[in-house]
């Protein structure tokens, strides 16, 4: 049918005349309403326009918010941002600018081909829009722009700010970088205000807290001539500038970490295990984020891609490893919650045959409890507790204590890690789970995956008594709300969350780790020992795939050396996970973490000991035991002035009648609360010879509070 | 007189040199405002050019007019399903401009598919509801019609192009109304059409943010100052100061001054209005209404409904764009980016409408054969 001609029978049908009446008039009604429009415009409002149009040389120029910068959790600059000038190519002028453009890519130094190639890009583009053709120019060129604003009047510069990272990659996949935003990212209805060309978080803490760091741009009324050059300046609307967000990192212990991680491949993270805080995170390899801020050259960032030691990852949330020894902490919970650990021992003899197999242990351990197999890490012991609990039971307490699923931190991009179970085996692999599988399991390898931050998370949740946190690298509280919770919905994960621990099982795990850095035989941090800091944690060899007993330190086959540490032994206050990718052995990462501990712990106990810091601290009252001497009756009648002994020979005269003792508490406020005490300088008796330097103990009684002196006298 | 195939010379004598002399008056203004408007800049030249392409346009235009419409409906099928394969084409292989594949290139020339595409469909929608009869239309016949219009629609909506996309509609709206549609089934359409566009709008998938913020600026010009909200301002400003007279001829201070953005296509209107007035806008609209109520009369003294459908989807797709771009210039609609028939500068547009007048012509000239 369709391919016919037209049916010339129904020639004689015509189109009802009606309707194109109906055509007509509808036509005639839209030329009216354009003409009303017209005469809106040009009759009766001819005038107020031409005002308009008088002062229509104005061109609206975009007043770029600052960026707000990042700060750590004392309030010390981090991410700031810098002052840059980049310049743009006009093409309202009516000049041809082709004639121009040799000269101006020899002023600005840019490859002339280049510059036609930008160029011949942007052709199509509105007359009025303004090509970028340079960013970040040097004063040099900034000068040649200006020395040549008569003959080359198409040039423009507009200032920015740049961002400013720290150098050498420090905390960079913490902090992240910006660019520009992508074309993928303006589908999305969440980028729905951004235009091409807008500077964007791409990674990090610039992207999940980017909305509020971009603030607001303003506008500006710049008056033209006709050649588009600035005369004057109008109304202009504020840039709201971006938040300053304080970041919970610590400067001094991201530095210790970074530090302590070296020249190594692989993360360590350091939390506060009390409330999720993280004071450090790293990963090894970096890169520098300011190669980003101005545009990162193709081969710069080819390179970044495809270094095979992933650069641009962030390892410390995206590296899924299997996390070797450090699981046995996850499995003692679970066999002591299940009442099977308790009492159990194991022979270990260098390993044992289960379902057939032999497994190895790394050393003969002998018969062994729960509370020896933690610290010496004995493999025979935990895959005798594997095949007794089964892997669903272990798969139950592991996944309680956030093992395979996300975190929820604050950062984007998080892996969630894989915790086998016989449901997990059937989901992906359409095969049932076979009993022997369970063993390697049971010493974290296997098909166990985690991240480091679900380690560290796991591990002190357990020492703080079953309290799992939500790890942050931004505390909340300076988050407007809706965004607060915007970010809680986007970054979601276990969050916060209680597993409940009787109080035996958390001691005996507790007790285990801190055992482990004790002296003692086949414990396996005793290298990492602090002296004075109550430190506990635990060690992971990890083998890879296909690495059996390889041990050459940096090998591709090289097992994975894995440590968790924390202080104290009991809700800690501070948590470290040291992953050395090929590191080799779990105690070389101890060492590490106890470095990072030690740095933590020297900084918290100089804030103690800073009397100034103190002292702006409001205090409690201060229970103050003393015992002093009573002096006798006769000494009290010769009226020294503000109950200071004197100097000389009444020192002398003090006669001890008896010892008293008591207690007090004291308001302590400010220690120096009577500066004439330091100088000590007492009026004396006129007759007295000039006084020698107060005597020791009297100075001791001088230097208390006047409250206190009243009790005593 | 033969009733097939081309009539011999001398057959002009029904020509409508009325149309054509009204025609021809826009195209001189055209060329005028052209000239003044890109006086300065560096579109200077343009005015010879539009000259040639309007000569072309009238060669073309006496050669089409020669044609015997019925010929054209013939091979409706066939030119569109060509359409079709040449618009995949150019999301194939098209050079991608500014984020856009809308041309392909054989060698030195840029050929726009979307623009022919107009002119094959009002020959396909009229062939269409020519074989219906003018009888009530079933759903299936409604349904039939809005995808054959649809489909290329959607093709060239996802160059992106939503300007020449929107043009196809009038031309299957007139072919819908005068086809035959029930009021009954126009109502339902009506509204399921304003539910999808509402669902569209809002889905936030069809439509990226930035498009949809240039389709609304143009209630609100300095919520966008940027962009679009630019350019709907500024062509205010200068149909509105050309006040009753107009600053004259080469002396709108916006178009000279390099304020209006695409004063020789675009905005012509509005360079227009500024330097000739309300009068001179008023007597283009005249000649605009003069040369659509022309084209209407071609329709109802055409000698078959098919005739009569062609005509009048030419004139719909020609209302529609004077509707739109003199509304844009005047604060009516959004900006879109299409362009004002036979005044703004532009070879396909100025092709295409003489292609379409030459159709017309031939309609008109046909009225008396059996």
């Amino acid at each position: 049918m369709a391919f016919d001609k037209v049916d010339r029978v129904n020639r004689d049908e015509k189109l009802p005349a009606l309707k194109l009446t109906v055509v007509q008039y509808g036509i005639l009604i839209m030329m009216l309403v354009l003409v009303g429009g017209l005469w809106r415009l040009q009759v009766l409002g001819g005038d107020n326009w031409r005002v308009l149009a008088a002062q229509n040389r104005i061109r609206k120029v975009p007043v770029m918010a600052a960026r707000g910068k990042l700060l750590d959790r004392e309030g010390r600059l981090l991410v700031d941002n810098y002052p840059s000038v980049s310049c743009f190519l006009l093409r309202e002028q009516s000049r041809t600018l082709d004639a121009d453009l040799p000269l101006i890519a020899k002023g600005l130094n840019l490859d002339l081909d280049q510059l036609r190639n930008t160029l011949h890009r942007f052709r199509l583009a509105p007359g009025y829009q303004p090509i970028p053709i340079k960013q970040d120019i040097s004063p040099d060129e900034q000068a040649f722009i200006e020395a040549h604003r008569n003959e080359l009047p198409e040039l423009e510069t507009v200032d920015e700010e740049r961002r400013l990272y720290p150098r050498d990659g420090f905390a960079a996949h913490l902090i992240g970088y910006v660019g520009e935003v992508s074309e993928e990212m303006l589908n999305d209805p969440k980028y729905a205000y951004y235009e091409p060309g807008d500077v964007v978080g791409r990674a990090g803490v610039e992207q999940t807290y980017d909305e509020l760091l971009r603030g607001q741009d303003g506008s500006m009324d710049v008056v033209v001539d006709s050649h588009g050059r600035e005369v004057g300046r109008q109304g202009i609307q504020l840039a709201t500038p971006g938040k300053d967000l304080k970041l919970t990192v610590d400067i001094d212990i991201q530095r210790a970490a970074e530090l302590a991680l070296g020249s190594a491949n692989g993360a360590v993270i350091a939390m506060d295990p009390r409330n999720g805080e993280i004071l450090a995170l790293v990963s090894h390899p970096s890169y520098d984020p300011n190669a980003f801020a101005v545009r990162i050259g193709r081969s710069d960032w080819n390179k970044l891609i495809t270094d095979p030691n992933h650069p641009l990852m962030n390892k410390a949330i995206q590296d899924q490893l299997a996390p070797g020894s450090t699981f046995k902490v996850i499995m003692s919970v679970a066999g002591l919650q299940e009442g099977i650990a308790e009492n159990l021992k194991v022979n270990c003899s260098g390993g044992g045959t289960f379902y057939g197999h032999f497994f190895k242990c790394d050393h003969h351990h002998g018969l062994l409890s729960i509370h020896e197999a933690i610290p010496e890490s004995c493999d025979t012991y935990f895959y005798e507790l594997a095949s007794r609990l089964g892997i669903d039971t272990i798969a139950k307490y592991a996944t309680g204590l956030g093992i395979g699923s996300k975190t929820g931190i604050d950062l984007p991009n998080e892996m969630a890690g894989v915790m086998p179970s016989t449901q997990w085996k059937m989901k992906n692999y359409h095969e049932k789970w076979y009993a022997g599988e369970v063993i390697s399991v049971g010493i974290g390898q296997g098909a166990v995956a985690v991240t480091p931050l679900q380690l560290v998370r796991a591990l002190s949740g357990i020492a703080s008594d079953g309290h799992l946190v939500r790890p942050h690298v931004v505390n909340s509280d300076q988050l407007p709300a809706e965004f607060k919770q915007a970010v809680l919905d986007t970054y979601n994960g276990s969050g916060v969350k209680d597993v409940s621990l009787s109080s035996d099982t958390w001691m005996t795990v507790t007790e285990g780790m801190a055992a482990a850095t004790q002296p003692g035989l086949y414990h396996t941090a005793e290298g990492a020992h602090l002296e004075g800091i109550d430190f506990a944690g635990k060690t992971g060899t990890a083998q890879v795939v296909g690495g059996g007993d390889t041990h050459n330190k940096g090998g591709a086959k090289t097992p994975n050396a894995w440590f968790v540490g924390m202080a104290p032994r009991r809700n800690p206050e501070i948590a470290v996970v040291v992953l050395q990718e090929h590191g080799d052995w779990g105690s070389g990462s101890a060492k590490l973490a106890a470095q990072i501990i030690t740095a933590y712990v020297n900084k918290k106990r100089k804030q103690e000991g800073n009397l100034l810091l103190q002292a702006n601290k409001p205090s409690a009252p201060v229970e103050v035991g003393a015992v002093w001497s009573m002096p006798t009756p006769q000494e009290r009648t010769h009226g020294r002035s503000r109950g200071n002994a004197s100097g000389g020979d009444k020192a002398d005269g003090l006669q001890v009648a008896g010892m008293q003792g008591g207690h007090f508490l004291v308001d302590t406020g400010s220690p120096f609360a009577t500066p004439e005490l330091a100088s000590a300088s007492f009026p004396s008796h006129p007759k007295d010879p000039p006084q020698e330097p107060v005597e020791k103990e009297t100075a001791a009684v001088a230097d208390l509070p006047t409250r206190f002196r009243r009790v005593i006298y | 007189m033969r009733a097939t195939g081309s009539r011999g010379f001398g057959g002009f004598r029904d020509f409508d040199w009325t149309l054509l002399g009204l025609v021809l008056a826009l195209c001189t203004v055209s060329v005028f405002e052209i000239y003044s408007a890109t006086l300065h800049t560096k579109y200077s030249g343009f005015h010879t050019k539009q000259l040639y392409w309007i000569g072309g346009g009238i060669v073309v235009m006496f050669v089409m007019s020669k044609i015997d419409y019925h010929r054209l409906l013939d091979v409706a099928y066939w030119a569109y399903g060509f359409c079709l394969l040449s618009l995949v084409a150019v999301k194939l292989v098209g050079s991608k401009v500014l984020g856009a594949r809308r041309w392909i290139k054989i060698g030195p020339m840029h050929f726009q598919p979307s623009e022919w595409v107009k002119l094959v469909l009002i020959v396909l929608v009229a062939h269409y509801f020519a074989n219906l009869g003018g009888k009530r239309l079933t759903w299936g016949d409604v349904f039939k019609a809005i995808a054959l219009v649809g489909v290329p629609m959607l093709l060239v909506l996802s160059q992106p192009d939503l300007g020449t996309a929107l043009t196809y509609t009038p031309i299957l709206l007139a072919g819908l109304f005068l086809g035959g549609i029930h009021w009954k089934q126009a109502a339902i359409l009506g509204t399921v059409g304003l539910v999808a566009v509402v669902g569209v709008w809002s889905s936030g998938k069809i439509l990226k943010p930035y498009q949809k913020a240039r389709l609304t600026s143009f209630m609100n010009p300095d919520n966008d100052p940027k962009g679009s909200g630019y350019q709907i301002k500024q062509s205010l400003i200068a149909v509105g100061s050309g006040g009753i007279w107009g600053q004259g001829a080469e002396q709108g201070t916006q178009t000279q001054g390099d304020f209006l953005p695409i004063p020789h296509a675009d905005f012509i209107f509005a360079a227009f209005s500024e330097e000739h007035g309300f009068t001179g806008a008023f007597v283009v609209l005249l000649l605009y209404f003069v040369i659509l109520m022309r084209l209407i009369q071609n329709a109802q003294t055409a000698a078959d409904m098919s005739g009569s459908l062609l005509v009048m989807g030419v004139v719909a797709v020609l209302t529609f764009q004077i509707a739109v771009n003199v509304g844009m210039v005047i604060g009516f609609m959004p900006v879109t980016g299409i362009p004002l028939p036979l005044m703004s500068y532009g070879g396909s547009s100025v092709l295409f409408t003489f292609l379409a007048l030459g159709v017309v012509m031939n309609v008109r000239m046909g009225r008396f054969v059996n």
